[in-house]
Parts: structure tokens; sequence; C-alpha cells
């Protein structure tokens, strides 16, 4: 069972009407490493990790679709307004085509969302170092989307996103660990 | 200059095309060097660690490209 | 449905709990892997019973945040009602 939450993870602020951006953003709503794939790969794996890092994947997953929203946010807010024109000359003409305002779950060069993106080997060592590179990889997206962005109300949001990813990493590693100690032993600090 | 990052000097041929960049960079963040967060670290305020996009200053990494003068004077 | 501009009070208050619930976002999955870590379970309950007078406040003023029965509703149903959070 999810329950919604009525508000965002983070405030999305976006200060410029500048549509191309969004067809950048939507890169971390229906790419590889965005946000929708990652849910799906954590909230898939949880079933068959071992019950000690079954919490961990939960809600790491669950806040996925916390930061998938605040992307989606950005996009509605960006493209909203604008005009078919505006937004051909954004390079969304295509999008408008077959989505008109519509959000859609393609990558930045418009690859419809695949589900061959993420995989699940029911091997948990396997699984975690998947999740880790996930994390790593939607981190360096974060990084480029910071780097083609100029509006500092809207980095200021992907900064925070891009921060979340170094602290999923973390526990993920921290996950490694957990399941590399021997049944019964307590992790010692 | 921010702890995080390195850099390299990439192969440079005389027929590149294009003006080189002969300093590149990459960031390491601090998660990297902590296999295992130890209980007690510091911790910002709640507003900071909002704006932060975490509640521990040691896993806090700053994204903020160096310029190519700075690298490469 | 309203369609007036939100007011300061609502970006304020919403600020504010954002920024108690993401403490315990980040305390979650730290005890996730730290279930031991008595001090941090601390912390949770103390940024626990902050949320909740946070929550009440924001709900009495701004209407239900919570879905399926989790958010105390007036007499009047106004959980379907905008702003949606994309939209504020």
């Amino acid at each position: 069972m999810w329950i919604y939450e009525k508000k965002l993870q983070y405030p999305v602020k976006v200060s410029k009407c500048d549509p191309r951006l969004a067809k950048y953003l939507i890169e971390q709503y229906g790419g590889a490493d965005g946000e929708l794939a990652a849910a799906l790969r954590y909230l898939n794996q949880r079933y068959t990790i071992p019950d000690k890092v079954i919490g961990l994947l939960t809600d790491i997953g669950t806040e996925e679709f916390a930061h998938l929203e605040m992307i989606a946010t950005m996009v509605y807010k960006l493209t909203k307004d604008a005009t078919p024109e505006q937004l051909r000359e954004a390079g969304l003409g295509e999008h408008y085509a077959d989505h008109s305002y519509a959000l859609y779950y393609h990558n930045a060069a418009g690859h419809p969302f695949t589900i061959t993106y993420i995989q699940a080997k029911g091997d948990p060592i396997a699984d975690l170092y998947e999740d880790i590179a996930a994390e790593e990889k939607a981190r360096a997206t974060y990084q480029w989307l910071i780097d083609l962005t100029d509006d500092v109300d809207l980095q200021d949001s992907l900064r925070f996103l891009r921060e979340r990813e170094v602290i999923h990493s973390q526990r993920f590693r921290e996950a490694v660990e957990i399941l590399k100690d021997h049944e019964g032993e307590k992790k010692v600090f | 200059m921010d702890k995080q990052w390195r850099f390299y000097r990439p192969y440079r041929s005389p027929f590149d095309p294009c003006v080189p960049k002969r300093v590149k960079a990459y960031i390491v963040p601090p998660n990297q060097f902590m296999p295992f967060q130890p209980p007690g670290l510091r911790t910002f305020s709640p507003h900071e660690a909002l704006r932060r996009g975490t509640l521990w200053p040691d896993l806090y990494s700053r994204y903020n490209p160096p310029h190519r003068e700075e690298i490469d004077p | 449905m309203t369609h007036h501009p939100m007011p300061k009070e609502y970006y304020r208050l919403l600020y504010e709990l954002q920024a108690v619930d993401f403490v315990l976002v980040e305390l979650t999955l730290y005890l996730d892997t730290h279930p031991d870590d008595t001090q941090a379970l601390h912390e949770f309950h103390q940024y626990q019973r902050r949320k909740q007078g946070l929550t009440q406040q924001f709900e009495q003023a701004f209407g239900p945040l919570h879905e399926f029965g989790n958010s105390p509703v007036g007499a009047r149903w106004t959980w379907a009602e905008s702003p949606w959070p994309w939209q504020v």
C-alpha cells in the first residue's frame, strides 16, 4: 500500500520560461538512469533480497517516486504555458505532435522508456552493485543537467536531487557491508 | 579549490580541431571514502539539511565545476 | 476549486514541514542500515513529534495532506481540490 502526500519533497521553483530545459530534464523522468527506472528497480528487487535490506530498498524506492514528481513538476512548469511555436523552437515539436502538453516517459533523445533499462538478477550482491551504479549514474546525469541550466532556482532543486543520489549510494554500499557479515554477527563500528 | 575535484591532462594531438582543454576535471563525492557511516556524525539544522539534500555535512557534495582558468591558468 | 494564489503562510508552513519531513527521511534511511543506533532513534522520535504538530497546523489551515483517511477531513470534502503540489 502506498499513501500519497499532497506536497513535494523539496520546493521546485522555475524562474525562467525556457521550454528547452524540459527537453533535457525529461532524461530523469523516462531515461535509463532516471527516477522511474530507479523506483521500479528497487521496488522490484526487494522481493528477492535478504530480509535485512528489504526495508532500505522499500524506503529508497518510495523516495524515488517523490523525485519523479519533482522532475514532472519542473517539466510541467516549463511547458504548460508555451505556445506550439515556442515548443517547436525548443526542439519539442516532435513531442507536441505525439503528446501535446502531456508528459511522457521518454529520455532527452525521445526514446520511450523501456524496462530493459533495469535488471533483477536475484543475487543480492549483483543487485546491490547495480543499485550503487545506478545512483552514481543518476548523480552524473544531474551534474550534466546542472551544467545545461542557467536558471539558479532550477539548479537549486537539481542540486538537492543530486545530493540524494550521493546518500542513496552510501546506504546501498552499507547494505552490501551488512550482507557481507556472517549470520548473527553484529555490525561493530 | 574544492577538495572533491580530481584533475588529469589528456593526451593532445597537434591535429586536434578544437581549442584544447589541457586539464580535465571530475568529482569524487565523499561517500566514496565512508565504507559504513559511523554513528554520531555532526548534523545540519533541518532547514540547512533540506537546502543541502543531506542531514550530514560529512556526506555533502557541492557541485560547482571549476572554470577553465582556475585549473589551467 | 480554488483559483486564487496561495497565501504566504501556505509556503512558509509547507517549507517548515518539508524541512522536518526531510530529516525524518534521512534518519529513516540511516536507521535502515543502523538499527542499533539509539541516539538516532531518539532523534527520530523528537522529529516525529515536531512533524505531528506541524502537520496538524498545516492541515487545519490548508486541508488534508494524506489520502484514504490518513488525515482529518472537515465537514466539506476538500481533498480533491486544487492546488496540487506541481501547480503551486
